[in-house]
């Protein structure tokens, strides 16, 4: 642990990242890298949208900037980001101690629990534009909601079997509350061992917050934002069309059919919406119409991924058979 | 005999959904071991429950059933018997009844002679019957949202089940439920004394083996542990109170399982931001208790309800850990409300354009159209009416009661629409009259909340309501069974209840409102106003406990006038003690069916009475003692004396009841039978403007 002036010792940014990382990697999962499209939130990588689906058992954790443009508020409020950082945890199948093991994540993070108060609240999930949704709690540590706690149980429209357990754990939030700071930007990100130099959140994304909430509310040209939605609407619904023809495939046509490409477009139409959304372009008319458009497309990459899935499976069992 | 205690241990419940599930949970239990005739009707029980566990432990409980003896019917006795042997039929039906060809008895049914047998139906031992039956029970507990969790997906409950307990005595009953066998093992608080097990010596020592465990399971106990804590705590502070919240209470009571109460404070410049909105943040986001002062007023301290105790450098660090968290919260509030405040509620009427209230009905701009100028139609009876009210405040605030749907404020903390529109009012200039009204627009919001203070609030709540309805109305999308997706019902029983509660009585008729709603169409104006009328049953019954048939009297005579309909109700229902009343009523309940009769056989009825062709002394009577009767009534109706009137009505009952005993209606001369139902009409019309007394049932 690192000293911080005048505060007791806890974790920086950085560390708090490893330490979770590390915890998970030693129960199991596959430390994957950020997704590098847009998105809303965690859950809305590949890592997890597509991983739940299908029996394949699946243990991975990420960290994923998550971009919300509407929550920008210019660098201004201490407490609310535009983009802000989650740790996304997937268990499929869910140990039956995932609870005590996420726990666990807490004290390796030099949480003495003995020391706190921990409840878990009734909070349930739910993704309507990914036909997703789970049951589960916000964890709450002194009052704080440091976790959301989901047991999936939808995904795309589709149930899921395995169900999957989904950990997120909000960083900067977690990191604030452990260095004892009122303002998200005075969290210590890092400090260089010789200089002692503190590398604040602020120093590195302030710009950011400021720049990205200029453009979302005051510069984004909302005509080329619709243009890029029909664009990319367009782009992924033509492969979606295509992917009506997956089960008349050869094998390698099959595996390389771009259900991937489709969703990162779908991605795009999401975030595209969100800029819209925040621009103050969409009507409460207009937005049920554009969520459905939008629902179309992530539930269709779904239903698509799952067939390739099990296509794919089904030759290989064919060829070993 | 033993005592039976199940537990079954799960991963945190909600705490909305706990109290529902333990006392079904004990229902169940107790009710199959009085079917399974384990233990006698009333037997003593008790329930548990904490976010982690709902129990159950049940006294006297019986080691095994008793046999009974079962009574079984066979094949006829020509099928049975064979020239008085028994055929191969007999054989089969006594080796499957358990008896001897020689036991078989006869017995005679409608459809002839059988043969029958008495079987003895051995019981089983407890245990074996409890293992059998408590999964079922268990998969049969209602819960609002379920979940499964285990691979191929067996069984769906509220969480994971994580171990069960169940004991007869101190013995293990093998029950199998959500993956896992009951043990005699359970758990205690997860932090405060960690996850090795308790193994339970006897169903009689769970409570206490909890309570060292750091679990209070007994949820009374609990909600007064934290009752009492609260007060202790807050007595710390000087003239402090915290403020009452039963519904708080519960919830922390159902998110605790040991739980202990902290004080905490924050900076008073936050006091400067609306009560409402400081105490939503307390209540609504953070479940922290509000605490005021000596007068009343908000004190800058909230009280958190732990779930673990802790030392003084714990409680420390946990209550800093809360005040951070309250801080960066209030800060958002401010950030809001400061930011709010930079476009006034006036230059978001516009914005109100974007903001769809229902796909056909069009934007919130323009339901705040609509809206505004039924206010100013319903002001302006009311004025007309005698009523003192600012109509012109009505209609501003009318304009810019939906405005607060655009501010931040009101997207962050949506349980304060229209209560933060009235504090912008307020912040802004505008007059109480109108701030006042934005800020209860929504008031009553349900059956036991008060109406607004203000008769503009009042007028404005109406017509916003009102508006709902008949859009929604005319769309076809009116309230079915149980289906209500826009809670037009509880609309409708919000306009009910200020018409009968406002402070000022005002003069608008349900007909009225219904009428100037559905702007000029007829249909929609009736359907609405029907949907009204049902509502004041609804209101009559079950906010005024006036029973079913009184109600449907009352309305029958009128039913547009909320107070009147209220008071005709009242005072019939005082009336009807009194046997000349009831005699009455009945007599009208006969008169009535002759009239349908007459109708139905298409006899004639006289235009008027005919006093010429009355001809027996006891018709005579009634007609004169009616008439002279009816002026009175009808005064007294007037007056509103409706005591009097019914007690005045009550006073016919002689000539009624000679009537009755003396004349035949039906009379073979066609004059004057016509006339005989001539007057029986005349009474009713006479006496029917407070209630149709025909509807009222008569007991013996």
């Amino acid at each position: 642990m690192t000293e911080i002036a005048g505060k007791k010792s806890a974790l920086t940014f950085q560390e708090l990242l490893f330490r979770l990382q590390r915890f998970w990697a030693d129960r199991g999962c596959v430390l994957q890298q950020p997704y590098d499209v847009e998105v809303g939130a965690g859950t809305m990588s590949p890592d997890t949208f597509l991983r739940v689906l299908g029996p394949k058992p699946v243990r991975i954790a990420y960290a994923q900037p998550s971009r919300r443009p509407a929550d920008g508020r210019y660098g201004e409020n201490p407490n609310r980001l535009y983009r802000h950082t989650q740790l996304q945890v997937i268990l499929k199948p869910p140990p039956a101690d995932i609870q005590e093991m996420y726990l666990e994540s807490l004290v390796a993070l030099g949480i003495d629990l003995r020391e706190h108060d921990i409840k878990f609240e009734e909070d349930n999930w739910e993704w309507p534009v990914g036909g997703a949704w789970g049951v589960g709690w916000q964890v709450m540590l002194d009052g704080l909601e440091i976790t959301q706690f989901t047991y999936f149980q939808q995904c795309g429209g589709m149930d899921l079997d395995p169900i999957c357990g989904e950990i997120t754990y909000g960083l900067e939030r977690i990191a604030a509350f452990l260095q004892d700071v009122d303002s998200i930007y005075d969290i210590v990100w890092a400090v260089e061992p010789d200089t002692g130099r503190v590398v604040t959140y602020g120093e590195m994304r302030l710009a950011e917050e400021q720049q990205f909430s200029a453009y979302s509310f005051d510069y984004a040209d909302v005509k080329k934002l619709w243009e890029h939605l029909n664009l990319y609407e367009a782009e992924c619904l033509a492969l979606l069309e295509k992917a009506k023809g997956l089960d008349k495939m050869d094998e390698l046509t099959l595996k390389r059919f771009p259900v991937l490409g489709a969703y990162e477009l779908a991605l795009k139409c999401s975030h595209v919406f969100n800029l819209l959304d925040a621009r103050g372009a969409i009507s409460v008319t207009e937005r049920v119409g554009v969520m459905a458009r939008i629902r179309a497309l992530v539930v269709g990459v779904a239903k698509v991924y799952a067939e390739q899935q099990r296509l794919v499976e089904a030759m290989t069992e064919v060829v070993a058979g | 005999m033993a005592d039976f205690l199940f537990e079954i241990g799960l991963e945190e419940v909600p705490a909305r959904m706990i109290a529902g599930a333990q006392a079904e949970l004990a229902e169940r239990v107790v009710k199959m071991l009085e079917r399974e005739r384990l233990v006698a009707a009333g037997a003593k029980s008790k329930s548990f429950a904490t976010p982690r566990r709902l129990a159950v432990w049940v006294e006297g409980v019986a080691e095994r059933q008793e046999d009974v003896a079962e009574e079984l019917l066979g094949p006829s006795v020509k099928v049975a018997y064979k020239d008085g042997a028994a055929t191969p039929a007999a054989f089969a039906f006594a080796k499957k009844a358990g008896v001897a060809v020689e036991d078989l008895e006869k017995v005679s049914t409608p459809k002839g002679e059988y043969i029958a047998a008495t079987a003895v139906k051995v019981g089983r031992v407890a245990s074996e019957v409890i293992a059998a039956e408590m999964p079922k029970e268990l998969a049969g507990i209602y819960w609002a949202k379920n979940m499964y969790w285990r691979l191929g997906r067996p069984e769906r409950f509220v969480r994971p089940v994580q171990w069960m307990v169940a004991l007869l005595g101190s013995n293990v009953v093998p029950v199998s439920f959500g993956g896992h066998e009951a043990g005699a093992v359970t758990y205690g608080h997860r932090v405060l004394f960690g996850e090795q097990g308790i193994t339970l010596a006897g169903a009689g020592a769970y409570e206490s083996a909890l309570q060292k465990a750091f679990v209070v399971a007994d949820v009374e106990v609990r909600r007064q542990k934290i009752r009492k804590a609260l007060d202790a705590v807050t007595r710390t502070v000087a003239g402090a109170r915290w403020r009452e919240d039963e519904e708080l209470v519960e919830t922390v009571t159902q998110l605790t399982e040991w739980p202990s109460v902290i004080l905490g404070g924050f900076e008073k410049e936050y006091l400067v931001l609306p009560e409402e909105v400081l105490v939503t943040v307390m209540r609504d986001h953070q479940k922290y208790f509000a605490v005021e002062d000596v007068g009343g007023k908000l004190a800058p301290h909230f009280l958190a309800v732990l779930n673990t105790e802790a030392d003084d450098a714990g409680l420390a660090v946990i209550r800093h850990g809360n005040e951070r968290v309250l801080r960066a919260r209030f800060n958002d509030a401010r950030f809001f409300w400061e930011f709010d405040q930079r476009v006034p509620l006036t230059e978001r009427v516009a914005l109100l354009e974007h903001v769809t209230f229902q796909k056909d009905l069009g934007s919130y701009a323009k339901k705040a159209d609509r809206v505004a100028e039924l206010v100013r139609l319903l002001a302006m009876k009311a004025a007309d009416g005698g009523v003192s009210l600012n109509v012109n405040a009505a209609v501003e605030a009318a304009r810019l009661s939906k405005t607060d749907l655009t501010t931040d404020m009101v997207k962050e903390f949506t349980e304060l629409q229209g209560i933060v529109g009235g504090l912008y009012a307020r912040a802004q200039g505008y007059p109480a009259a109108v701030s006042d009204a934005i800020y209860d627009q929504y008031k009553p919001v349900s059956m036991e909340d008060s109406v607004s203070r203000t008769v503009e609030g009042a007028v404005l709540a109406m017509a916003d309501k009102a508006d709902t309805i008949a859009g929604m109305f005319g769309l076809g999308m009116e309230p079915t069974g149980s289906k209500d997706p826009f809670a037009l019902r509880r609309a409708a029983n919000g306009i009910v209840k200020i018409l009968a509660e406002s402070g000022v009585a005002l003069p608008l008729s349900l007909r009225e409102i219904a009428t100037s709603a559905a702007s000029g169409d007829q249909k929609l104006a009736e359907k609405v106003r029907a949907f009204f009328v049902e509502r004041l049953e609804f209101y009559l019954r079950e906010a005024k406990g006036q029973a079913y048939d009184v109600v449907k009297a009352v309305l029958a005579a009128g039913a547009d006038d909320v107070r009147d309909a209220i008071a005709r109700a009242e005072a019939v229902t005082a009336a009807r003690g009194s046997s000349d009343f009831e005699a009455v009523s009945a007599a009208f309940k006969r008169m009535k069916n002759i009239l349908a009769q007459a109708a139905e056989k298409r006899i004639a009825v006289g235009s008027n009475v005919d006093g010429a062709l009355l001809t027996e002394a006891s018709e005579k009577a009634l007609a004169a003692r009616s008439e002279e009767l009816a002026g009175s009534v009808k005064s007294l109706g007037a007056e509103k004396n409706y005591e009097g009137a019914l007690e005045a009505v009550a006073t016919l009952r002689p000539q009624v009841d000679a009537f009755f005993d003396a004349v035949m209606v039906m009379a073979p001369d066609e004059k004057v039978r016509a006339n005989r139902l001539a007057l029986l009409q005349r009474v009713l019309g006479d006496f029917s403007g407070i209630a149709d007394f025909s509807e009222i049932v008569v007991a013996g």
